[in-house]
Formats: C-alpha cells, structure tokens, sequence
C-alpha cells in the first residue's frame, strides 16, 4: 500500500476513531488485496510505511464482496461496479480480503 | 475523408542498469534504508546487456516479433530468452548503455556531461559504426577529462557518476548550486530522456525515409520536467531533440499528461496537419530514469531479474494525407471529460464505446486495441495484475452489457481483439502508442482494417484533481485521396452564337429606330 495513503488512513483513524472508519478497496488483485487488508489491520507487512507495526484493527472491506453490494443501492451498483464484477475474480479477492479481517479487524462495520 | 495519416515510426529501448542503480527513484528510497537491505541484493539481480536483447517483449517493441507472436513464447519471458536476438529491428533498436553514455555526450549542449578521455575515445570508435550517426554527432563527444577530475566532480562537488564495468567513466555535472531543478539528478534525467528521444527520432526519419528538414513541427510528450526554480517544467524537450536531429526547418513544444500524453500528442498533430497549419508533425518522447527499478523491490523479493532496465523512446510521423498510409480518423475521437465521471464502465464507455458509436461501429469491427501494454511480467510480480488483458476484459464486459457480444463470448473477444503486453513500465511509453507501428504495419499489409489507441493516466499522481485521464483514436485503412470530379468544360460556341445574334438584331433595331442605315 503507498506510503502516503498510509499515513492518511493514521489521520483519519486519528481523528475519527478507529471504531468510526471502514476501509474500502478497490484493488483489481486478490493477492494485493490481501496485503492491503493486512496493512490496515494487523500492520504493514513490507515495513515499508507508516503503518509498519501498527496493528490499527480497522474494519475492511473490498467494494466487490456481498457484504457491501447488500449495503448499497442495486441501481448504484450496478452503474458503478456492475462491469467490474464482470472483469474481477470475485470469489478470490472476497476471500482474501475476508481472511485478514476475520483474523484481524478488531471493529466492524 | 481527407484525414491526416501516420506515414513512419521508430521505437528504441536502451538497456541502462547501472543509471538504474544511481538514479531509479525505488533505489534512491532504498539506497539509505537501514530497514532494508534491498539495495545491497539487488546487484544480484542486475541483467546484462544481451539477456536483455534476447528478453522476447524487448525485441517485440523494436519490431522483430509482433505482439501475437508473443503469444507463442513460454512465460517466464526471462528465462525463455530468444536464440537469435537482433540489437536492430524494423522500427528501431536496442542500445546498450556505454553507446548510450556517448549518446548523451553527443546530446549535451551545456558541457554537464563529462566522459573519461579514455572511455570517451574508446565509445567514439564503437559509435562511429553505428548505422545512425553522423560525423558532425560524433564530434560532440568531447575528448573527455581525467578520471582525478571525474572523481572530484562526484566526490566533491555533487555529480552523479555514470559507471559501467564497475568502474566510473564519466559524470553528469549540476548546472546550478541551488536550484534543484539544475541539480546533477535532474540534469541527468533530463539529458537521459533527450538522448533517448533523439535516438528514436532518428530512427522514425530513418524509417519514413524522409529528411529531417521535412519535419514542420515537433511534439514532446515524456514524462520529464526540463525549466528552472522559476519556471519548473518550462520546456522546451521538442526543440532541443529536433536540434540535435538537425530538424532545421521544426519548431515545437512539449505536451504532458502523464501516461496519456502521447496520445493526446498524436491528437493535436493530427489537428495541426488536418488544418493545414503543418504538413508534417512528429510525435516523440524519450525514457523515464525515474521509473527505473520501480517494482525492483518485488521483484528482487521474488527472484526475479530487475526488469525495469529499460529507457524507452518512439516517435511517429503524422502527415497530410497521402492515399496511402492508415488515416486517423479525427471525426471520433474518444475522450474522458471532467464530467465523466471515475467508475470503469464510465470510463471505458467514454474513451471506447462512445467514439464508435459515432461511426456507427461494434466493438469486434476494431481488429485490435491497443490501450496499456504493461509487460505483465513486470506488473504481476508486483501486485498490479495485467494490466492490458484488464483492459481487453472491461471492454468486452462493456459489450457484454451493451449486447453486443454474449458473455460465454468474452474470453475469445479478449484473444481475439487483444494482445499481450510488450512494453516497459516507462510511464508514457506502454499507454497505447507501442502499437502504432505494428497497426500501421498491419494495416498497410491489408492484414487489419481498424485499430484503436488508447491513452490513460492517473492524473492524482501530481496532487492537483482526483481526475482520470483517457484520450483514443481509430487508426483505419486509407480509403484513398477522393477527388472531386472535375465539372466538364461547357460548350460555349452555342452561348456566343447566341450573344452575336441578340447584338446583330439590336443594331438592327437601332437602325431603324433612328432611321440611320
């Protein structure tokens, strides 16, 4: 995950709470994904940023797993992410995601 | 129609680990990293010059191979080497890095680059071989100064050294003591983009065989910023890369926007040529130092070479339409405007689907498209996927939505209309025009009829709009130069005859009327 988002994600968590923030990706691989699932719950795992061993716990999610299509307006969604459904491994990026944030999220959304 | 055409092209790579090592922004970030020992490993996984020659996707770009025949080299690329790779190709060529040091000698006009006296005689000899290179391109590399003096120009007084064979043979000078815009970095990368664009540019008047005094008008369209502390990014790369080409009769500018600003380039040539105001416009950019090593740090992690050793360089020719050569069709082009909006169906409808339906096309009548052509082997390793059949896959999702193809049908769109990426992450470079030469290529041999460029950008990166960036254009099979008929010549013997008798009877009249005989 880049540096700089890194550090916005702190800000944020700073001055909302980390009870208060939900983070959405929208990453087009499983695999990075992941790591940005990790990043923001369990901590950078390239030691690379800000977020190098700060286990922040937030809430994550990928925009494309069903637990956020159900949260949105059908209509929207479709307009949105309904192509991108189409293009993204779906099934692989909602499990990877999932699999951070079960073992790591400390708050939900 | 009388569109303008693109009438010659030229691409170059130049293979540069040891600038990539001194001057790639990922091996500057890591070069001080006491967390990480990247920096040290990654020496180890520095390419020579000919595994880069015989690497397929290289020699894809300088036209030896063509993108589809790619398709028939096993993956991993870098251990599947060609057998009998060519430094030369029908576009252009792959230079290796100490011609490239002399190249930049030969570039520089303000005495910053300074070359080993040995070194310097011993590239002046190799370089006088080369097919391209002209005395007068020769005498501008300088017989170089003593390496002590190399040395304290590094040590002493902020160079930056160019090495080769582990050995420092020659330095690029700072041209200014505080402004950082004229620090030996940034002189550096901007000689490096100058020379690399010259190079192609040579290569492109070479190939559309054409003198360089033909050239009217010269767009650059890299990624670099060339100015100083009070006009950073002032300009201008254009003529400084037509003066060393010796485009006399050129003047130009430069256009950025990062990786879509080739093919807005290409864009405003063809209105240029289209209004008349030029006859022929070339489109050049050379390489990226900056870019160089960009993913080392996942590559190295995941044992692969450093792939990102390469400067890229093209330039293109748009011209008056000559009957002949593929027009670009300026009546539609696509474009991502402000209101567009940032969903990927958004943007895929805007620069794709929208300039079709102008014409009234499908999306299977365009034999090929051609937007980012990122070496997937780069881009996988690092976590971004591929980025061109991500591409092919939003425009066949797309057609899926629209009806025009069923969805069982996408993965044959995707092969069909598709191709996989040959170019290196060089920023401007893979957005679209690497395939320019090929289609033109195609095209001219009757073997496609209609292809596509598209050119897209991640404009946040410069920290001014959250904007997207995406500008095409249809390349398409010249119909030919329709001429208006010409309306045949009246007879007007009848009309004459006619006027003769009209004036016989007036004075006729006339002399009865005044009794006059």
């Amino acid at each position: 995950m880049d540096l700089e988002i890194q550090q916005r994600i702190i800000d944020l968590t700073e001055k909302y709470g980390a009870s208060n923030v939900v983070v959405m990706l929208g990453g087009a691989e499983a695999e990075a994904s992941g790591i940005a699932a990790e990043t923001v719950t369990n901590g950078d795992p390239t030691f690379a940023g800000p977020l190098a061993g700060v286990p922040l716990g937030l809430a994550v999610y990928h925009i494309v797993e069903p637990e956020v299509k159900e949260a949105v307006d059908p209509g929207v969604y479709d307009e949105q992410v309904g192509m991108m459904e189409m293009v993204l491994d779906v099934d692989a990026i909602s499990k990877e995601v999932k699999k951070y944030r079960d073992q790591y999220s400390k708050y939900t959304a | 129609m009388n569109n303008p055409v693109i009438s010659g092209a030229g691409y170059i790579l130049v293979h540069v680990p040891n600038i990539m090592m001194e001057a790639g922004t990922t091996q500057l970030l890591e070069k001080d990293n006491a967390k990480s020992d990247y920096y040290q490993k990654a020496f180890e996984h520095i390419r020579d010059f000919e595994s880069a020659l015989a690497y397929a996707p290289n020699q894809v770009y300088i036209g030896n191979i063509t993108p589809d025949e790619l398709n028939n080299v096993e993956r991993p690329w870098y251990e599947n080497l060609l057998k009998d790779p060519k430094r030369f190709g029908p576009f252009g060529e792959i230079l290796p890095e100490d011609e490239f040091f002399g190249l930049m000698a030969s570039s520089d006009s303000f005495d910053l680059v300074v070359l080993e006296e040995g070194f310097s005689k011993e590239i002046k000899d190799k370089l006088s071989n080369h097919p391209l290179m002209t005395e007068e391109e020769l005498g501008r590399i300088k017989t170089g100064a003593k390496i002590q003096t190399i040395e304290e120009l590094v040590y002493e007084h902020d160079a930056i050294p160019l090495r080769y064979n582990n050995q420092i043979v020659g330095c690029v000078k700072k041209a200014h003591d505080r402004d950082e815009n004229l620090n030996a970095h940034t002189m550096l990368e901007n000689t490096a983009t100058k020379a690399s664009a010259y190079l192609a540019l040579k290569h492109m008047i070479k190939n559309a065989q054409i003198a360089a005094q033909d050239i009217d008008y010269i767009i650059e369209c890299s990624e670099e910023a060339c100015g100083d502390m009070n006009q950073r990014g002032g300009g201008n790369f254009a003529k400084a890369i037509g003066e060393l080409a010796n485009c006399s009769n050129a003047t130009g500018a430069d256009i950025r926007g990062f990786c879509a600003a080739p093919a807005h380039a290409i864009v405003n040539a063809a209105a240029l040529v289209s209004a008349g105001i030029f006859k022929k416009v070339a489109v050049v950019a050379g390489g990226a130092v900056a870019k160089l090593g960009m993913n080392g740090r996942d590559h190295v992690h995941k044992g692969l070479p450093l792939l990102e050793d390469m400067l890229g360089g093209f330039a293109l020719l748009i011209g008056e339409n000559d009957g002949k050569n593929p027009v670009i069709r300026t009546e539609t082009i696509g474009r991502h405007t402000i209101g567009t909006g940032s969903s990927p169906q958004a943007v895929i409808q805007s620069i794709v689907y929208d300039p079709l339906d102008k014409l009234g096309y499908k999306a299977e009548d365009i034999d090929k498209f051609a937007p980012e052509l990122q070496n997937p082997e780069i881009t996988e390793s690092a976590g971004a996927g591929n980025v061109p059949e991500a591409n092919y896959k939003m425009i066949a999702a797309l057609a899926v939505r629209r009806g025009e193809i069923e969805r069982a049908d996408m993965t044959s769109f995707v092969e069909e209309h598709g191709m996989p990426g040959f170019a290196p992450t060089q920023g401007h470079i893979p957005s679209g025009v690497p395939y320019v030469g090929f289609a033109r290529d195609a095209i001219l041999q009757g073997k496609m009829k209609k292809v596509m460029i598209i050119g897209k950008g991640s404009l946040f990166l410069g920290r001014m709009t959250n904007q997207f960036d995406g500008i095409s254009f249809i390349m398409e099979k010249n119909p030919g130069i329709t001429q208006k008929a010409a309306k045949p010549a009246e007879d007007v013997s009848k009309y004459l005859a006619e006027a003769f008798r009209e004036f016989a009877d007036y004075l006729k009249t006339r002399g009865e009327s005044d009794g006059s005989q």
